[in-house]
């Protein structure tokens, strides 16, 4: 039988993370997605915090995780809000009508 | 009996974020029409009361809240300046805040969130009160970049500043659960204790976590390559907090990188120190040479901090204690500057409305000569130009440099600063020899012209009394060289 380890753990966590990051670089049509690549790789990072945490039975990876969701709650909030802003000012959420400033 | 943890070190934060929820209720309840102005005066006014608060706490190194919050010389100077750009900020924006349609009551209170979060950063002693007051700081940052609701330029570059500085986040935090994960703490003073003294050899795992950190407090300063979002941000937030943006978030960022970099991992120096040389030089030199084709002065005023913010890291590269003496007056001398020339780019009006462009300042000199005299003096001490402060605080960084033999790096700076001084000095000279197009409203306010006078005398008399900023950056940096 496999024993799934930290290493399992540290791996998936790495494969998703890459995934959110590659998903605000690659995804050129919505920023809804973008906002759902942030999630992703906000929660890749709770998985290693946690998988860290059951490994070294230490308790402080599993706080930090508790923060980080609460934080990455408030965060989507806000995101979503100027998303609504932008979208009355604009019309429009695509990725590539983000240009009145060049950049 | 529970034992209540040390409360009083942490006493100024506590007091600002019940000041600021007091203050929301105050706003709700106060008649409608006064309630920007009655919020902002009181909130400029418990910025100042903290500001003294955290002078008379200042004593010291307490570690506080079973490690995770801590105050030392270094922190309560770090401090002392976010706070004072804080208010410095609020105080010339009011009438800005009037006129263009932001004249809501959260818009001060925003800010003291903000501060609250700086102030988090910079007595961060553990990676979980590192990351709640880096996201407090960033969550009201992005709210206030998008508070002109009905411009698109301002929502444009709240929802820029949001994505980019959320993914900054996501990699350091990816590099806060490596260090976790490879060195068992989050805690700065046990990550110190553990690479301090026996001569251990870092594992990869712990390499590769402090270098996602470093990419996402890099993010936070707009150091180069992670500077691309400043432009943009500086360009459509409103004029009022791109002074903000310019001065406190960076001074608190480049506080808490240098705490981490010099405190946690301050025996990986060698690890580090060519990352930070690297990004060193490409600030510089993209801050020097990007500004040059710019014609929007928000613009340019952005790739002036990322330059700067170039030069502040060389005094971190050298690592010394001279070093960091040389960063720490470099931050003071920077916060004076630029809230100077903001304060001169918030005169830019014409009937009423805010104009950006540098060519808009043709000629000032003949409708405003105190102002275009402003100008001047802060264009010549942003571009170092002796004996304004701005030299002095290259000087120091550059001598330190050489002191810890990173000569390249010092020669690189004073390169730098010279293709700088084009652009500046450019700005001085469609001031004064330019034919005058557009005539600047007047009168320009009391308050910029304080802010104006008081940040010009500053700098323009630096070399007579330097000593108060010396000495206490001097204490400041012994605080994080113990020994």
């Amino acid at each position: 039988m496999l024993e799934i380890g930290l290493a399992h753990y540290l791996t998936v966590a790495a494969i998703l993370f890459t995934l959110g990051l590659f998903g605000i670089f690659l995804n050129r049509k919505n920023v809804i997605i973008i906002l759902m690549s942030i999630e992703l790789m906000l929660l890749a990072v709770n998985l290693n915090l946690v998988a860290f945490s059951a490994h070294l039975n230490d308790l402080m990876g599993q706080i930090f995780a508790m923060f980080i969701l609460t934080v990455a709650a408030a965060e989507a909030a806000i995101g979503l809000a100027i998303l609504v802003v932008y979208y009355r000012n604009r019309g429009s959420i695509a990725v590539e009508d983000i240009n009145v400033m060049k950049g | 009996m529970i034992e209540m943890p040390d409360m009083l070190a942490a006493g100024p934060e506590i007091a600002l974020a019940v000041i600021g929820m007091v203050l929301m209720m105050i706003g709700v309840f106060a008649p409608e029409k006064k309630a920007l102005s009655i919020v902002s005066g009181l909130t400029i006014a418990s910025l100042i009361v903290t500001l003294a608060f955290v002078i008379w706490l200042a004593d010291g190194r307490v570690v506080a809240f079973s490690g995770l919050f801590l105050t030392d010389a270094f922190a309560v100077y770090m401090k002392i300046l976010v706070l004072l750009g804080s208010i410095f900020v609020l105080f010339m924006s009011e009438n800005y805040v009037q006129r263009e349609g932001m004249d809501r009551f959260e818009f001060p209170i925003l800010v003291i969130y903000a501060t609250v979060g700086m102030m988090m950063m910079i007595s961060a002693n553990d990676l979980i009160s590192l990351y709640v007051g880096l996201e407090l700081q960033s969550l009201s940052l992005y709210v206030i970049a998008a508070f002109q609701r009905d411009r698109v330029r301002s929502s444009e570059a709240g929802l820029k500043y949001f994505v980019l500085g959320a993914l900054s986040s996501g990699l350091l935090l990816y590099g806060c659960s490596l260090i976790y994960g490879f060195a068992g703490t989050t805690n700065f003073d046990a990550l110190a204790g553990l690479f301090a003294g026996q001569g251990l050899e870092a594992s990869p795992g712990l390499i590769v976590g402090m270098v996602f950190l470093t990419a996402g407090l890099a993010f936070k300063i707009s150091a180069v390559p992670f500077h691309m979002w400043t432009p943009d941000v500086y360009e459509g937030a409103p004029t009022a907090v791109t002074a903000f943006f310019a001065v406190a978030p960076k001074i608190a960022a480049i506080a808490l990188f240098l705490r981490v970099m010099l405190e946690p991992f301050g025996g990986l120096i060698d690890e580090w120190r060519q990352i930070i040389v690297l990004i060193s030089i490409a600030s510089m030199v993209l801050g020097a040479f990007a500004a040059i084709a710019q014609n929007n002065i928000k613009r340019l005023m952005a790739y002036s901090s990322i330059g700067h913010v170039g030069y502040a890291l060389i005094g971190l590269a050298s690592g010394s204690e001279a070093g960091l003496r040389g960063v720490l007056i470099y931050m003071a001398i920077y916060l004076v500057m630029n809230v100077g020339a903001f304060a001169c780019i918030l005169c830019m009006r014409v009937n009423g409305r805010m104009v950006e462009n540098i060519d808009d300042l043709a000629g000032s000199a003949k409708s405003h000569p105190m102002m275009a005299l402003a100008i001047l003096i802060f264009m010549f001490s942003l571009a170092g130009i002796p004996p304004m402060a701005g030299f002095f605080g290259k000087f120091f960084i550059f001598t330190a440099a050489i002191e810890a033999e990173l000569y390249t790096l010092a020669i690189i700076g004073v390169v730098a600063s010279v293709v700088g001084a084009y652009y500046y000095l450019r700005i001085v000279k469609i001031v004064f020899f330019d034919d005058l197009t557009e005539r600047f409203d007047k009168p320009i306010g009391r308050s910029l012209s304080t802010v104006m006078t008081l940040s010009g005398v500053v700098t323009i008399l630096f070399f007579l009394w330097p000593a108060p900023i010396l000495d206490s950056a001097a204490v400041a940096a012994a605080a994080l060289f113990p020994g």
